[in-house]
């Protein structure tokens, strides 16, 4: 057969589907990158640039000055103390109650075992204004409002619809038969999840870890109706985010971008690649 | 090592509506080497992993080495098993899955190191003892299976199709060494396969199973040579065995359609009576001349296959398989004659499908 014949019509499309995938992920990126960008640069400037026009787009008066001012102002620090507090309690406690209870969901058959998924996913049907001023009382009475407990005790009930699904599927992935061989070669139930159903799911677990530090991170409603002096950052930002500078606006964006990106970015080698089979 | 005795073990597995095991009773003598046989489907798997507690019976029992161990979970019977599926560790190295039951035994770590590359040696895997089981290919995982199992000094060593995924040549190396390693653990073993010639050469007695029951249980030569059943004669042997409608006249000869057979004097008891004959391929002789006690035969179909020839004949509308000598020269459509030694035939009722005992 000669050369000419070859239809290589495919080949080529393949090509341009391929440029046309990297330039879309090009532009998404962007898309999320720009704002985050401008936010640093802001943050990172000094307060007189910020007035100048036109604004400079590239970091021509670096200064520490603006954050400085925010993390030196009435609250802040403390408040990003307790978003820490928060975030990591409501991380661990989700997945100390939620990682279990999605094991169960996925290795046995229960009676009520439908609605009881469906229930699950009740709790955020329910607005956030809803739930928190019933839980403010509550807490009011067993004397934990205005703590961090409270706020982590509502974001793990927020948070653990999504922990138990996710890690249900994720435990679904993890074939049956290695559990029966750790069994048959010796280890007891708990021993045969610890040593290895745990540790081919985290990356999973890794997964909606992430999502849930995350959500508690943002998440400003509940966190403002159930605390006064215990605000956590968002919380505090926005109630004094009305009457501050442009400046401090700025930063406050920053400081709380920057902790769950940095959280992100090393909860991310557990997402990949962990044992040479998940997606490349 | 211990013996296993199971009785009368039944299991419908929850949603299903046939017995996955109906009522299996079978001893297995200390340090013997068991095979259960048979089509897909028929329960193999689900006998072994209720030997390895992995599922529970709906009665019956199960006594290991005269414990009774029914309804133990696995981590306290004391075995070792070879999974169908594998179910090698994906997120640990070879070695550590071949080394995995040495360490819950807690055994010392260099007796663990020694022992692991015992067994990689003899399962040749030693390249690879430190790549993830997702870099290795199918037969490696298999054996990195194997390997896992033989490493663990257990009472019994349960194996479920341990060498299926193997290429052919490499199959019958393992069987052989396979044979070896366990004579030399002496270990109480049972092996599940539906491939009939590794029943036959491994075991030192073969169950045959189908639907759920045992439907044989004997020597593997007994097993092949004189099955109970039509259908453990069909199942075992390549080409299985022949089955041919024959009638018994009242005076006691064998007659198929309208030739006469010499027949074995076991015959006599059942005069008058319509029976099957079955008779294996290589046990029928052939021949282009007529001779007394002969029958004549068509041939349809010449297959030669090196160290014989195959071919299908037809006997009086009946089809049969013989083997000839690869001498043998004929062509479809010419006339041959069969000869048939009283000794290797066997019979079998019509309606039971079960073997004719003389009595
Ligand atoms: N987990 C299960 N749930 C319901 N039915 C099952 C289950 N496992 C097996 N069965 C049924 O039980 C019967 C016996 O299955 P089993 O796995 O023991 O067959 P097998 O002899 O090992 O077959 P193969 O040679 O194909 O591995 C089959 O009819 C199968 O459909
Ligand atoms: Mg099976």
């Amino acid at each position: 057969m000669s050369q000419a014949t070859v239809d290589t019509a495919p080949l080529k499309r393949q090509k341009r589907n391929r440029v046309l995938l990297q330039l879309t992920c090009i532009a998404v990126s962007l898309f999320m990158l720009i704002p985050i960008y401008l936010i640093s640069l802001a943050a990172l400037s000094s307060r007189e640039s910020l007035n100048a026009f036109p604004l400079s787009l590239l970091p021509t008066s670096f200064s520490f000055e603006t954050l400085n001012a925010f993390l030196g102002s009435t609250g802040v620090f403390g408040a990003l103390g307790n978003s820490l507090i928060v975030g990591v309690g409501t991380l661990l406690l989700s997945a100390l109650i939620g990682v279990p209870a999605g094991y169960a969901l996925a290795r046995f058959a229960f009676p009520g075992k439908e609605p009881y998924q469906l229930f699950l996913l009740f709790a955020r049907a329910l607005p956030i204004v809803v739930l928190s001023v019933p839980l403010a009382r509550l807490f009011l009475t067993v004397d934990i409002y205005d703590t961090t407990y409270a706020v982590i005790l509502l974001h793990t009930a927020l948070a653990l619809p999504t922990t138990i699904l996710i890690s249900a599927s994720v435990f679904l992935g993890v074939p049956h038969d290695v559990e029966e061989a750790a069994r048959v070669f010796g280890c007891s139930p708990f021993g045969a999840f610890m040593r290895v159903v745990m540790p081919m799911a985290l990356p999973g677990i890794a997964a909606a870890s992430i999502f849930t530090f995350v959500m508690s991170w943002n998440e400003v409603l509940g966190a403002s109706i159930l605390t006064l002096d215990h605000r956590t950052l968002p919380a505090q930002v926005l109630t004094s985010l009305a009457d501050s500078p442009l400046a401090y606006r700025f930063a406050g964006g920053f400081a709380l971008v920057i902790p769950s990106i940095i959280f992100i970015a090393f909860m991310r080698r557990y997402l990949t690649n962990m044992w040479g089979s998940t997606i490349r | 090592m211990a013996d296993i005795s199971i009785s009368n073990l039944i299991k419908t597995y929850p949603g299903g509506t046939e017995r996955a095991t109906d009522d299996v009773s079978l001893h297995i003598a200390d340090g013997s080497f068991t095979v259960l046989l048979g089509p897909s489907g028929c329960g193999k798997t689900t006998l072994l992993r209720m030997l390895a507690g992995l599922e529970l019976p709906d009665s019956g029992s199960i006594s290991i080495g005269g414990r009774d161990v029914t309804y133990l979970p696995p981590n306290k019977r004391n075995i070792s098993m070879v999974f169908q599926s594998y179910a090698v560790f994906p997120h640990r190295s070879v070695r550590y899955n071949i080394g995995f039951g040495l360490q819950m035994a807690k055994v010392a770590k260099e007796q663990i190191d020694k022992k692991v590359q015992w067994a990689a040696d003899l399962l040749q895997l030693t390249p690879y003892l430190d790549r993830l089981p997702a870099q290795l290919s199918g037969g490696q995982r298999q054996r990195v299976a194997v390997a896992r199992a033989i490493v663990v000094d257990a009472d019994v060593l349960l194996m479920d199709e341990p060498l299926s995924n193997l290429d052919a040549l490499l199959r019958l190396n393992f069987r052989s060494e396979l044979k070896k390693i366990v004579q030399d653990l002496g270990t109480t073993t049972v092996y599940v396969t539906h491939d009939q010639s590794e029943a036959l050469s491994l075991g030192d007695q073969v169950a045959v199973m189908r639907k759920g029951r045992i439907a044989q249980l004997g020597d593997p030569l007994d097993v092949y040579d004189a099955p109970s059943d039509r259908f453990v004669g069909g199942f075992i042997g390549s080409p299985p065995m022949n089955f041919v409608d024959a009638a018994v006249t009242p005076d006691g000869e064998l007659v198929v359609g309208d030739q006469r057979l010499m027949a074995p004097s076991l015959l006599q008891s059942f005069g008058n009576h319509s029976i099957v004959l079955g008779v294996r391929a290589e046990n029928v002789s052939v021949a282009k001349e007529r001779a007394s006690g002969h029958i004549a035969a068509t041939v349809l179909v010449v297959e030669p296959m090196g160290s014989t020839i195959l071919l299908t004949v037809d006997v009086e509308g009946q089809t049969l398989k013989v083997q000839a000598p690869p001498s043998f020269r004929t062509a479809p459509h010419q006339t041959i004659w069969l000869g048939f030694s009283p000794n290797t035939m066997r019979f079998y009722d019509r309606e039971t499908s079960m073997a004719l005992e003389a009595n």
